[in-house]
């Protein structure tokens, strides 16, 4: 049995998923019951000076039946008054002092507040504080959140006043709503954040009302740019934190990966790529807390099946893997192969071939099944017919290389090799 | 021993005639149930449908909520979808071709979506097609079953006044008559049939015979072409002795009356034989059991391999409590004071396949007997031989023949459905009538447009 307990910057937890500040922890009901689900920590949901909400607060985009497949809110911080929110805090920690309790903050612009919230949170025995600098709805307009994060001179400034007060483990919480986060990232990191968190959400509009015309969420007739998640944007959010993973300098950090994660696996993927720990919620807000379980149970089996012992043996493994296009071997060359004895004939990739790629599939007309082949020497290898396929493992894509030598882009045109070879 | 009417209470009939396939009960059952369709190219579903109608395409639909678009895709290739949505035999059709077979997994609910989408069209009256102006053609059609109401159809969309001569009361042929009624109920045949006119340019003209209200002279020289979807007619006769006993029934006619009267009018025998196990045979032992007959026996010559109806209809028999007796064929009838008393069975084996392929039933001179009071041929129909002889038609054994271009070989006069094939299912005459209707529009010199 694996050891999937976790260590981030002294901070440790039963295992390396945190519930992240959002509604799930915004209050000592919730948080109890999460943590006796068996969640490692929890990032308490963001504390600043009280605010007022609005109804409705979500929305989220459908996929073919299936829900949530993008979630987005229009929330703001914590609505609830601080002096609770802070009693809460110290009542959960103590009835659960093997769980990590970080507190989300989010002051307003001045470094007084920030110093006095600091204070206040850190007489309730929180393990560590994380600096919300990545809400993208209403707290921008009053210059805080994913404005700080931003700039990174702003987020530097404020990351600054932070350390000179904070005495627990301080984590900068960063937007994707830029270009880059890497920018912010080293801004931070030269500031002294101990550590680093991403994504927060992506601004979004997830759609329209097509009888009232009034986008999602409708807050009496109109809507506001909201804050998207969930596993649509799990692929941006594992790209935002390879470049974090990268970076010379933020790379020196531990960081906690977060972004549309729901299972196991996309945990795993996250830490493959350099997270330490995971943060979770949307997934949390869809299921409820029970999904631990098998986060915890699916993460245990995989690395034992892999051999590895802690999640240490793993954090980070795939970093290297993601390289430049560059460097990609141009010798490399798959070519699709149908296994005729799975194949069940819905001709799915055919079409996505003959319309969309490099018409490599053969159409042998049958009633009522069709079979398709592959045009070996047509084939591209762009993996479009497997990911199309609906059925496990009837299209694979072998390797048949075009030379034995490595050789990239910069060889090949040094070289002079020919470009028109398909 | 005695045949009687009235057997059940009105909620056991309204139970056992009930809606054998219940529809999705709303919109998300459905949305999950064409979420799950692949969308296949040149589908196999497609592709075993007579009438080709785009089911991924109409699924799709579905998924997208334009359901309109989808009863529309559905209906431009098959005019009576929402009939054939609850009649077809699915299971070797669309749905057997389905590829989520080849994977063990449970087709896609085919005729379900379909009706679905055929039902929000009629109930909402949705008109979906929109006829061109007339253009002055006239065309005469003899059977308002599928295979003339179909025709009807693309011949009205394309501009051409139809009249429909029908020599029943109602509309919809074996639709209406000729199929048990927990498939479709009378009302739903009725408003399909309305439905389908609701383009207008149609009209029909009811209880008109070809042969006796109306002569073919009379309907060559009043139009400018002439479709014959005159069906087939009653079941073939058994040829042996004791036929004309009190309580042999033919099962067309037999079908025909529960659909026509009320359940409790129906009489029906203590122990029931029914000869064939075609669909038909099976809707009628079905019915005589859900009528409230205390013994139904379903009589074949050959074996089960070789039995005209599907798995999934002998599996309806079953369930409702028929027996079935393989490898027997009728050799007499016994009667007591005229009223039948028994069946005499002989007990038949296999051949060796013979030049057909298929294995002929031969005597094995044993025989056994059936204590029945009631007994229900359903061993085929019989096609309108002196009908089409009298009009000097070219036929085999009453089947009309007709050439690649559905015309018979009178100039002018076309045909198509059960009058040629035989007995075929709703959705295979359907296809004939819009055939049909395409060559008369050539023959009319009319452009083809299903748009």
């Amino acid at each position: 049995m694996a050891d999937i307990s976790s260590n981030f910057l002294g901070i440790k937890s039963p295992n390396p998923f945190w519930l992240a500040s959002a509604p799930p922890t915004d209050k000592k009901y919730n948080v109890l019951r999460a943590f006796e689900a068996g969640w490692g920590g929890v990032v308490w949901k963001t504390l600043g000076s009280q605010v007022k909400n609005v109804s409705s607060r979500y929305s989220a985009v459908d996929f073919n039946g299936s829900r949530l497949m993008g979630f987005n809110n229009i929330e703001l911080i914590s609505d609830r008054p601080l002096d609770i929110n802070l009693k809460e805090i110290e009542e959960c920690i103590k009835l659960f002092p093997d769980r990590a309790m970080i507190v989300s903050l989010m002051a307003d612009n001045d470094k007084k507040s920030w110093q006095e919230l600091i204070k206040k949170v850190e007489d309730t025995g929180a393990h560590g504080l994380e600096l919300n600098f990545g809400c993208p709805h209403g707290m921008t307009e009053r210059g805080m959140g994913a404005s700080v994060g931003q700039d990174p001179e702003i987020a530097c400034m404020v990351v600054e006043w932070v350390m000179e007060t904070a005495t627990i483990p301080v984590i900068t919480k960063l937007t994707p709503n830029v270009h880059s986060v890497v920018p912010t990232g080293r801004s931070v990191v030269k500031a002294g954040t101990h550590a680093l968190s991403l994504i927060n959400t992506i601004q979004s509009v997830t759609g329209i009302d097509l009888d009232t015309l009034v986008p999602n969420p409708n807050v009496g007739g109109k809507s506001v740019f909201g804050g998207y998640c969930g596993p649509a944007v799990k692929p941006i959010a594992l790209k935002m934190l390879t470049t974090i993973a990268q970076d010379e300098l933020t790379k020196k950090v531990p960081i906690s990966g977060i972004g549309g994660i729901g299972t196991w696996k996309d945990a795993v993927e996250f830490m493959l790529l350099g997270a330490s720990n995971v943060q979770v919620c949307t997934a949390a807000m869809k299921h409820g807390f029970r999904i631990i379980e098998d986060m915890c149970e699916g993460m245990n089996n995989w690395m034992d099946e892999k051999g590895f012992k802690t999640i240490d043996d793993f954090i980070g493994k795939s970093v290297e893997n993601i390289t430049h296009w560059e460097d990609l071997d141009i010798n490399f060359h798959v070519i699709a192969n149908i296994n005729q004895d799975k194949c069940i004939h819905c001709g799915l990739c055919y079409i996505a071939c003959e319309d969309a790629s490099h018409q490599s599939i053969n159409l042998d007309f049958g009633k009522p099944y069709n079979k398709y082949t592959i045009k070996d020497e047509e084939c591209v290898g762009c993996n479009l017919c497997k990911l199309v396929c609906p059925v496990e493992d009837c299209i694979t894509m072998e390797v048949h290389r075009k030379g034995e030598e490595y050789v990239n882009w910069k060889d090949w045109q040094d070289k002079g090799l020919p470009l028109n070879d398909h | 021993m005695n045949i009687t009417n009235n057997r059940l209470s009105k909620e056991q009939y309204e139970q056992n005639f009930a809606d054998i396939h219940p529809p999705f009960e709303n919109k998300t059952a459905a949305q999950v149930e064409a979420n799950r369709c692949l969308f296949c190219y040149d589908a196999p579903c497609t592709k075993s449908c007579p009438t080709d109608i785009d089911v991924p395409k109409f699924i799709k639909q579905i998924s997208t909520d334009n359901i309109k678009g989808s009863a529309h895709t559905i209906l431009s290739s098959n005019i009576m979808g929402a009939g054939c949505s609850k009649v077809c035999p699915v299971e070797k059709l669309c749905e057997g071709a389905c590829v989520y077979n080849l994977l063990e997994e449970e087709p896609i609910s085919i005729a379900k979506l379909q009706r679905y989408s055929t039902q929000k069209a009629m109930e909402n009256n949705w008109q979906l097609f929109q006829r061109k102006p007339s253009n002055g053609k006239k065309v005469a059609i003899v059977g308002a079953g599928p295979a003339g109401l179909s025709c009807a159809h693309v011949l009205s969309r394309n501009g051409v006044d139809v009249t429909i001569y029908e020599k029943e009361s109602k509309g919809g042929g074996l639709m209406t008559y000729g199929i048990a009624a927990y498939k479709v109920t009378p009302k739903f045949c009725e408003d399909e049939v309305n439905y389908i006119l609701s383009i207008g340019g149609i009209e029909i003209k009811y209880n008109q015979e070809l042969g006796k209200n109306i002569l073919m002279g009379e309907l060559q020289k009043n139009y400018d072409a002439v479709f014959l979807g005159i069906g087939v007619g009653v079941a073939r006769r058994l040829g042996i002795p004791g036929e004309s006993f009190e309580g042999v029934e033919d099962a067309i006619s037999f079908i025909y009356n529960i659909r026509d009267k009320n359940y409790s009018l129906i009489p029906i025998g203590d122990k029931v034989a029914v000869i064939g196990m075609g669909m038909t045979a099976i809707d009628a032992a079905t019915q005589a059991k859900r009528l409230g007959a205390k013994k139904v026996t379903l009589v074949y010559r050959r074996t089960e391999a070789e039995k005209p109806c599907t798995d999934v209809e002998l599996d309806i028999a079953k369930l409702d409590g028929c027996e079935i007796i393989w490898l027997a064929a009728p050799k007499e009838i016994k009667g007591e004071n005229g009223k039948v008393a028994q069946l005499i069975c002989s007990k038949m084996m296999l051949s060796e396949t013979d030049t057909n392929g298929r294995k002929t039933p031969i005597d094995t001179g044993e025989i056994f007997s059936l204590d029945v009071d009631m007994i229900i041929k359903a061993a085929g129909q019989i096609p309108f031989e002196e009908l089409v002889d009298m009009n000097k038609m070219e036929n085999k054994n009453g089947k009309l023949i007709i050439d690649t271009n559905y015309s018979t070989n009178i100039k002018g006069v076309f045909a198509g459905g059960d009058a040629v094939n035989g007995g075929k299912e709703v959705v295979d005459a359907v296809q004939a009538g819009k055939d049909g209707a395409s060559s008369i529009l050539e023959y009319l010199n009319l452009t083809f447009n299903l748009i």
